[in-house]
């Protein structure tokens, strides 16, 4: 016998969750789809929206990567390889950040291993190419530091 | 039987132009041309609308790319359905195999036949119209175990077993739901228990019968569900547990009279929820002179079809909120809730009859 508590609490919840969906029909504004191709220069994302790696510059060219390699050795797929090389004073430095993104699936593990907010998930996701090679791409726009 | 036009001018016109028998033909065959649109029409809309719905219900936007809004894509996928080889597995029986597909779609033609949709645009008008429903929505299920068994298939068998054994359930407390609007309105034509209802909205039998109606309404809502094979009640297709139960062997052309069927079949019985518990094609009167004029001047079969185009919502928006359940639940929700709880209700609104405890 259903006990007239539990029955109440069963109809609660399946109305609650009527509400939630209700909730998605009736604010259009809650609907993720973004549509593509003819708006891609208008194309917005959400903040947390993960394209390929990049590493950010400042207005020298500069960037915080100090070829630590937590992230090569973050990367599940073996995605990232530090190329180091040394400066005029031979200190170890970044020579070139090999990224692969032909084989790098996205997931920020990166990112969270890296101290120095070098790199970090761009929005870019048009990835397609017509050669293996067009996908290794070197993140950094000169060598040292 | 009364036999009713489609339209008034339109079938004395024709009477006057031809002789009587050859009248009647045409007649007739215009009605059943008007339905057999109507279903094919009905169909390609409502797989649009669910889709679209579906994905508003779930923060996506859904078809918007052929035709505007979309509207153009399931004209597409028939395009589609129609081309595809149309399989036929070695070891099934033919005889079967390819009878079952018309049966549902035939099951729903023959329920719409039945259905008032205007004063005056109504097919056919038996005395014991709910009978009748009762009898020929049965054909769908009756396609789909035919469809199950001839496949030769372990999951089309379980899944077409499953359907029989949710119909025979759930036919139970939905013919006790009719079997209430038939002892208030004391007839069981559905034009006559259309015009039982006139009047405000009060006067329509969800809100006349207090408690009763509400409850008879909810009970129908479950039960049509499970009868449609709609989610969460669509234990027969699980497509996770069956991979796709009865029509898990059929493709093209016979798959997609399956698939029309069901979407026909959910018009079917919103219609008839319509008619019974919202009062049909009738304008919903709020007993205010200006308004209820207004209302009024709106044809009766826009009514008709916002009705069963609101009862549709309902259908979808269960559907796309609440899991499946699992068989198991399914029976017992029947037997152990459902039936007992349609029971009372029916006894309530007996006794509400019969001392006339009916909102004037």
């Amino acid at each position: 016998m259903i006990s007239l508590n539990r029955f109440a609490g069963s109809v609660s919840a399946l109305l609650k969750g009527l509400g939630v969906t209700l909730n998605y029909i009736v604010h259009p504004k809650r609907v993720v789809t973004r549509e593509y191709p003819e708006n891609r220069e208008t194309l917005t994302f959400p903040e947390r929206f993960r394209g390929q790696v990049v590493m950010p510059h400042d207005e020298n060219n500069d960037h915080n990567c100090t070829a630590c390699t937590l992230c090569e050795k973050a990367c599940p797929n073996g995605s990232i390889s530090i190329l180091t090389t040394k400066n005029i004073a031979s200190k170890r430095v970044l020579g070139q950040f090999v990224y692969r993104l032909s084989s790098c699936t996205l997931c920020n593990l990166c990112i969270e291993a890296c101290p120095f907010d070098a790199i970090r998930m761009g929005h870019g996701f048009e990835m397609a190419g017509y050669t293996r090679e067009e996908l290794d791409l070197i993140l950094n726009k000169k060598e040292g530091r | 039987m009364t036999p009713l036009s489609i339209t008034h001018p339109l079938g004395d016109w024709i009477r006057q132009q031809l002789p009587s028998p050859f009248a009647a033909i045409a007649n007739g065959l215009i009605a059943v041309i008007a339905i057999a649109m109507l279903v094919v029409v009905t169909a390609i809309f409502l797989v649009w609308l669910e889709r679209k719905v579906c994905a508003r219900f779930q923060a996506r936007l859904g078809p918007t790319r052929v035709g505007p809004f979309g509207l153009l894509q399931p004209v597409a996928d028939a395009i589609k359905l129609l081309m595809k080889e149309n399989i036929r597995p070695r070891t099934v029986d033919q005889l079967a195999y390819f009878l079952a597909p018309l049966l549902p779609i035939t099951g729903s033609f023959l329920v719409l036949i039945v259905i008032p949709f205007d004063h005056n645009l109504q097919v056919l008008d038996p005395d014991a119209g709910i009978v009748y429903v009762t009898a020929v929505s049965g054909m769908g299920i009756l396609g789909v175990l035919i469809g199950g068994w001839g496949s030769n298939n372990k999951y089309s068998l379980l899944g077409s077993m499953r359907a029989g054994a949710q119909l025979f359930s759930y036919e139970l407390s939905m013919v006790l739901c009719m079997l209430l609007i038939v002892m208030a309105s004391g007839t069981a034509s559905l034009r006559n228990i259309v015009l039982s209802q006139q009047g405000t909205i009060l006067d329509w039998w969800i809100f006349k019968l207090p408690v009763a109606g509400l409850v008879a309404f909810l009970l129908f809502i479950v039960s049509s569900t499970a009868e449609l094979n709609r989610g969460p009640l669509d234990l027969s297709e699980a497509e996770q547990e069956l991979t796709g139960g009865f029509h898990t062997e059929y493709t093209g052309i016979s798959f997609s009279m399956f698939f029309l069927a069901e979407f026909v079949n959910m018009f079917a019985a919103a219609g008839l929820g319509a008619t019974l518990f919202l009062g049909g094609f009738l304008a919903p009167q709020i007993g205010w002179h200006p308004v209820d004029q207004l209302l009024a001047f709106i044809p009766g079969f826009i009514w008709f079809a916002a009705k069963a185009y609101f009862l549709i919502f309902l259908y979808m928006w269960t559907r796309w909120t609440f899991p499946r359940l699992r068989i198991d639940h399914l029976l017992s929700l029947e037997w152990k809730f459902l039936l007992p709880a349609s029971l009372a209700n029916l006894l309530l609104a007996a006794t509400l009859v019969l001392f006339k405890w009916v909102i004037p």
